[in-house]
């Protein structure tokens, strides 16, 4: 589903990403883990472009990013963003927030967009929010119908930057809740996290990320329990 | 002094200028109006412009800004109404170039508005935009144009009673509004002292309310 092939990213001179190989695989989920200022954000960000890439290549359900010809609005439009601060629209309503995607980029009418958004919002179990407006939510429900919003548009990739990082500890359980049933559905998963009850549970595979590079990768019973690298063990042993 | 005070109380002009106040007044509103109008539309495209990462269109919007920022608006209206009309033979009426100018004048001053409250929106909310496959366009127009212009109100609402006083300076161009009429008045009457109190409060009565519902929709918008 994702191909990664030696990817950089500088900003200016400073090199941020520094060769990153990775594979997706349909139906995966794939956590990433690291130190703050590793380059995981802005990995992800290269997935869907919000970065431009500055060497090497990024595939994603067949088409390359960097394909000059590639339509990147239609490409964005199959990979579903979640981001550590929910970046919902405060000025249009939860219903809004979920349905104006479809609307927009897929040209979905918008009573029939409308009711699917509601749908949406009822599998998330907001769907009682519908008419509220996003600054009257708790910061779980927030990013709770931000992930509505991203599966509204029927992505085939989910990718989430630390969606439970700006959140209330009592608030984290019901986001990754949402998330694990995405999972369980069968969705292709990248997320960022540091929370690792989640990457061990769900994870089919967990990244170790550092100084713009993988260092390690692998089963998260393997990478958690007996972790080969020397950086992963200090990560590590930093979090227990 | 005292003499002169009982003037204020028992002054003819009240009655035979008034009309003239009221009569300028019109002119005065319809050509800001009209004015701060164009210069909306006018500054919210060369605001736009001056965020465009194309170098040619940034710096086309930045020599109009900085020109018209840089220059008097009683210049720009000299070298308009007698200047250009002249120059490419096109006779302006007053009215005309009076609305122009405001629109030219308030249309920099707007377009910096503009771009102040473009940027002022979270560049997250574009991210989201852009992430579900909305084009630039779009995600300006649903998501960043209507957080950006609830911000731009307060000074909008300035720069309309700024353009408002500008106004004024028009009786250069022998336009018909109020400073205009009441020095008409003066000069044929040859008595200035309560004619130009009455001209103060006509302004007045038009910019403190102005300023009045400014405040309280800022109050309201902070909310
Ligand atoms: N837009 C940017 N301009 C310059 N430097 C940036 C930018 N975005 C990120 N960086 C830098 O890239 C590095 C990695 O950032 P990031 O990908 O956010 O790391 P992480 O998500 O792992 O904490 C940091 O040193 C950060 O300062
Ligand atoms: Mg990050």
């Amino acid at each position: 589903m994702i191909t990664v092939k030696d990817l950089h990213k500088s900003f200016g001179e400073t090199k941020v990403l520094q060769g990153i190989d990775a594979e997706v695989a349909e139906k995966e989920v794939v956590c990433v883990i690291g130190p703050s200022g590793s380059g995981k954000s802005t990995f992800l960000r290269c997935l869907n472009m919000l970065e431009e890439i500055t060497a090497g290549e990024v595939e994603i359900d067949g088409e390359k990013l960097t394909d000059p010809n590639v339509d990147i609005n239609k490409l964005r439009s199959r990979v579903g963003m979640v981001f550590q601060h929910f970046n919902l629209f405060p000025h249009m309503t939860v219903l809004d927030n979920v349905s104006l995607g479809p609307r927009k980029v897929n040209g979905v009418e918008r009573k029939q967009a409308e009711k699917e958004a509601q749908e949406m919002l009822e599998k998330v179990g907001l769907g009682d929010k519908a008419k509220a407006y996003p600054g009257s939510l708790s910061g779980g429900q927030k990013q709770r119908v931000a992930i509505a919003r991203a599966l509204a548009m029927n992505p085939k990739v989910m990718l989430f930057d630390e969606p439970t990082s700006a959140l209330d500890p009592e608030l984290v359980g019901d986001v990754l809740e949402v998330m694990k049933d995405l999972a369980k559905e069968g969705m292709t998963m990248v997320v960022v996290t540091h929370e690792m009850g989640f990457a061990r549970e769900m994870g089919d595979r967990v990244i170790f990320m550092d100084k713009g590079v993988i260092m390690e990768e692998g089963k998260p019973e393997d990478l958690f329990d007996n972790p080969q690298n020397e950086r992963t063990q200090a990560f590590l042993s930093k979090l227990l | 002094m005292f003499d002169n005070l009982t003037v204020l109380f028992s002054s003819p002009h009240y009655t035979n200028a008034l009309p003239f106040i009221w009569q300028g007044m019109q002119l005065t509103l319809i050509v800001t109006f009209v004015g701060v109008f164009i210069g909306f539309v006018i500054g919210s495209i060369f605001g736009l412009m001056r965020l465009s990462k194309n170098k040619i269109i940034y710096g086309i919007a930045t020599v109009y800004i900085e020109a018209l920022r840089g220059t008097p608006i009683l210049v720009q209206a000299l070298f308009l109404y007698f200047g250009v009309s002249e120059f490419i033979g096109l006779n302006f009426t007053a009215i005309q170039a009076g609305i122009l100018v405001i629109a030219l004048n308030a249309g920099a001053y707007i377009a910096e508005i503009v771009r102040g409250g473009v940027e002022s929106v979270d560049k997250g909310q574009t991210e989201a935009g852009r992430s579900m496959g909305m084009t630039s366009t779009q995600t300006m127009r649903y998501i960043v144009w209507p957080q950006a212009f609830k911000r731009m109100i307060p000074p909008l609402g300035n720069q309309f009673i700024i353009s408002l006083k500008d106004t004024s300076i028009f009786a250069v161009i022998s336009l018909g509004e109020m400073t205009y009429l009441m020095r008409q008045y003066v000069s044929t009457t040859g008595d200035p002292f309560v004619p130009y109190i009455m001209l103060c409060f006509g302004y007045l009565i038009i910019t403190v309310p102005s300023m009045i519902i400014l405040r309280r929709v800022e109050r309201r918008l902070d909310v």
